[in-house]
């Protein structure tokens, strides 16, 4: 054989054989103690690597989890109760339990509702134009509509609805991580507890104007009139900034202040048909609205 | 060969419509709306209340820190509310609206046209009359000026720059100013040499207004230190760092200020304003605005009281052409679309342009086809297409490293690009979180 290949072979094996000394010393020497609970811990959370549990990733929460003390700033939004009691009983420790969330878009400034007064033709995202300007339309705390929301959901739980012009979340595939409530430049995602057949009762407007402007501009915006404040039977309505604001933790779902709103700027999802007698009660109630609501308006 | 500054730059269409328009005086609006955030820096303090009755010149708003501005009435007659009111950008701000009644003067403005040579006041007391008078950077970065004339402990200024070079495409403001108050701005040159304490002062005027610079060169002739520089005409010029490597050929360093090598910059309007608030005591309550665009009937420089609506403009320079597709508020490189025509002219207003249809419309977006167009023309020396990428992927720390706050946001790079890419739109936004993460950093 010729001598070249023989030297060549024997040298890099030398080579070879000397590292993998030298490696498996230093791999010794430095090596470093992790505890074998973290590995099971991550094993355990959904591995979505989202962010929604304020963590960098699934490993470095599984880390916290079994470094800290206590449970009560741990939680996996994703994994949920089932997920945290798991890992609680795994390292020994009582699990903090949360209400499940649901993501909701507090506008509802649909194509129909809020027409647009500008075309914008830069940069399509959400984050550009609210830096550089109000929007497209003459409401300027209102979706954007440019869908930074969508592309940050990692559970495809958002979509564009193309006729509307907003994000809808899909409740079956939320996660409540928070990612879109970070994301959107106008703060318009709330996670609010998810009740019995997610149901939901909420004031989708973030409209801080006062009345007249705010109408002019959507015609569901919140006019801040306090109807629905002085009509909700259990105090789960706050007014503020020209807002009604509905806590989700207080709220009982008895939908009488929807009837009661003048702008129906208050949605309500998931619940049946309103009984005969509700609706006729209702339609009384809106034909009389007008009157006393034409002035502020204009 | 002419001087020029020493990297990138392009050069658009000038488009100066106006330029043979003489300055007129648009009649007093009816009402004025009056943000109280004009300039760079903290908003002011209103300092009047619903229901008060002001006359021009007086102060109805006062600065709120180190770096802000005094506000004053540009109208006389009643405060009527103070509201929130829509600005350039859409957003609601803090304004004061006032409802006009005559037109009745604070005591001791000289409202004559004399021209008042005599500098009578001493240095402190320059400095002092030009932050009560409420005087920003008027060529549009509205910083206020007397921060300026403040130069801090161990530096010194050596060279006064005057910005006549209005490199903006249409805009005609300052090219009327330099010809019809030239006399005045030659005084206001020696009352910010004095104010400054620098012995050298000179005028950049770029060669496309042959006019200027002789009217100038002439009115200077016999004055000592006061120089008229001609500069070849080349977008952006009259940027600050632009002007002064054009000039003087020294850099400012990355991340550094004018004064550091030795130089203050003023704009050739906010010269004039100087001279007002100094020599006639008449605080900054009007400004020209240039009102253009290819369709417009009669492109105009308008002497504007601060806080006329923008539709009265438009309503002198002959009424809003049926095809207008954008309405900017400065000019055609960095000037911002209007969201709405009711908003006030404030202090950085430098023009109103309005494009038709078939021009507002951008290009289609391609992807970056890597043609290094726009590194040519960037006078920053920044890789914009790379900026460009990494805003559009989220890469702020990246893009921090690329000296993304070095952009000096001139769309010359948007501008050239045949891509049609929205490069400035994601440097802008790459600028402002660099700014959050830089500020977080800071405070911890
Ligand atoms: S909708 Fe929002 S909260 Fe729900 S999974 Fe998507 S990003 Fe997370
Ligand atoms: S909800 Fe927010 S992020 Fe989503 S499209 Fe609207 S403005 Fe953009
Ligand atoms: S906008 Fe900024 S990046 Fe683009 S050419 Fe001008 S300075 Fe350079
Ligand atoms: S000019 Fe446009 S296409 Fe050319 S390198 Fe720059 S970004 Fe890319």
């Amino acid at each position: 054989m010729n001598p070249v290949i023989i030297y060549t072979v024997a040298s890099l094996s030398g080579l070879g054989i000397t590292s993998a000394v030298i490696l498996f010393f230093v791999a010794r020497k430095f090596k470093v103690y992790e505890d074998p609970r973290i590995d099971q811990v991550e094993e355990t959370l959904p591995a979505a690597n989202c962010g929604g549990c304020g963590y960098a990733g699934c490993r470095n929460f599984a880390e916290a989890c079994v470094k800290s003390e206590s449970f009560d700033l741990l939680f996996c939004p994703v994994g949920g109760n089932d997920c945290m009691t798991k890992i609680a009983s795994l390292l020994g420790r009582d699990a903090a339990t949360k209400d499940p969330q649901v993501a909701v878009l507090l506008c509802n400034g649909t194509c129909e509702n809020r027409p647009k007064t500008n075309h914008f033709d830069g940069a399509q995202t959400c984050a550009i134009t609210t830096a550089l300007y109000g929007g497209e339309t003459g409401c300027h705390y209102g979706c954007h509509g440019l869908g930074d929301c969508v592309r940050v959901c990692k559970f495809d739980a958002l979509t564009m609805d193309p006729v509307s012009g907003l994000p809808v979340v899909d409740d079956a595939k939320c996660t409540a991580c928070g990612a879109c409530v970070k994301e959107c430049p106008k703060g318009l995602f709330e996670l609010r507890k998810r009740a019995k057949a997610d149901r939901k009762i909420y004031v989708a407007c973030k409209n801080e104007d006062k009345g007249g402007p705010a109408k002019k501009n959507c015609s569901v915006a919140c006019i801040g009139c306090s109807k629905c404040f002085k009509v909700c039977p259990y105090d789960a309505i706050t007014m503020g900034n020209n807002l009604a604001y509905i806590d989700s933790d207080k709220c009982r779902l008895c939908r009488k202040c929807v009837t009661e709103c003048p702008t129906n700027s208050i949605i309500e999802i998931g619940f049946p048909p309103r009984r005969e007698k509700a609706e006729a009660a209702s339609d009384i109630q809106i034909t009389a609205k007008p009157d006393n609501n034409t002035q502020t308006i204009n | 060969m002419l001087k020029t500054f020493s990297i990138g730059g392009i050069h658009p269409p000038e488009n100066k419509l106006s330029v043979s328009a003489a300055i007129t005086e648009l009649p007093i609006p009816k009402t004025v709306v009056i943000p109280l955030a004009q300039h760079l820096g903290v908003p002011s303090k209103p300092i009047v209340q619903k229901g008060d009755q002001v006359k021009v010149g007086q102060l109805i708003a006062q600065s709120n820190g180190f770096i802000s501005a005094n506000i004053h009435a540009s109208v006389s007659g009643k405060v009527v509310k103070i509201e929130p009111s829509a600005d350039s950008t859409g957003y609601k701000r803090d304004a004061i609206f006032i409802e006009t009644e005559g037109d009745e003067w604070m005591d001791g403005i000289d409202r004559s046209a004399t021209l008042v040579k005599e500098i009578k006041l001493d240095r402190n007391a320059i400095i002092d009359k030009i932050a009560q008078s409420g005087i920003v950077g008027l060529g549009g970065a509205t910083f206020p000026s007397h921060v300026k004339t403040m130069v801090p402990k161990g530096k010194k200024a050596e060279y006064l720059l005057i910005n006549g070079v209005e490199c903006e495409p249409y805009l005609t403001a300052d090219h009327r100013l330099m010809l019809e108050k030239t006399n005045e701005l030659v005084v206001g040159i020696q009352i910010l040499m004095k104010a400054l304490d620098v012995k050298k002062a000179i005028i950049g005027i770029e060669n496309n207004k042959p006019d200027a610079i002789a009217i100038m060169k002439e009115a200077v002739k016999n004055i000592e230190g006061i120089k008229v520089q001609a500069l070849k005409v080349q977008y952006p010029q009259g940027g600050e760092k632009q002007l002064i490597s054009a000039v003087l050929g020294r850099e400012v360093p990355s991340g550094g200020l004018p004064i550091d090598i030795g130089a203050v910059v003023y704009n050739v309007g906010s010269v004039f304003a100087i001279y007002e608030a100094v020599q006639k005591n008449k605080p900054l309550v009007e400004r020209v605005v240039t009102i253009t665009g290819k369709q417009v009937k009669k492109p105009s420089n308008f002497k504007v009281r601060i806080g006329t609506s923008v539709l009265e403009l438009i309503e002198q320079a002959g009424g809003l052409p049926e095809n207008t597709g954008k309405i900017l508020n400065g000019g055609p490189m960095m000037g911002k679309a209007l969201a709405q025509l009711d908003v006030p002219v404030v202090k950085g207003s430098s023009g109103i342009l309005l494009i038709p249809e078939q021009e507002a419309i951008r290009k289609e977006v391609f992807t970056c086809i890597r043609c290094t167009k726009c590194i040519s023309v960037c006078p920053m020396g920044l890789e914009p297409y790379l900026l460009g990428i990494e805003g559009e992927k989220g890469l702020y720390d990246k893009m921090e490293n690329d000296r993304v706050m070095d952009c000096i946001e001139c769309g010359s790079c948007s501008y050239v690009c045949p891509a049609g890419r929205p490069l400035l739109d994601y440097i802008r936004l790459g600028k402002g979180k660099v700014g959050q993460i830089i500020r977080k950093r800071n405070t911890k």
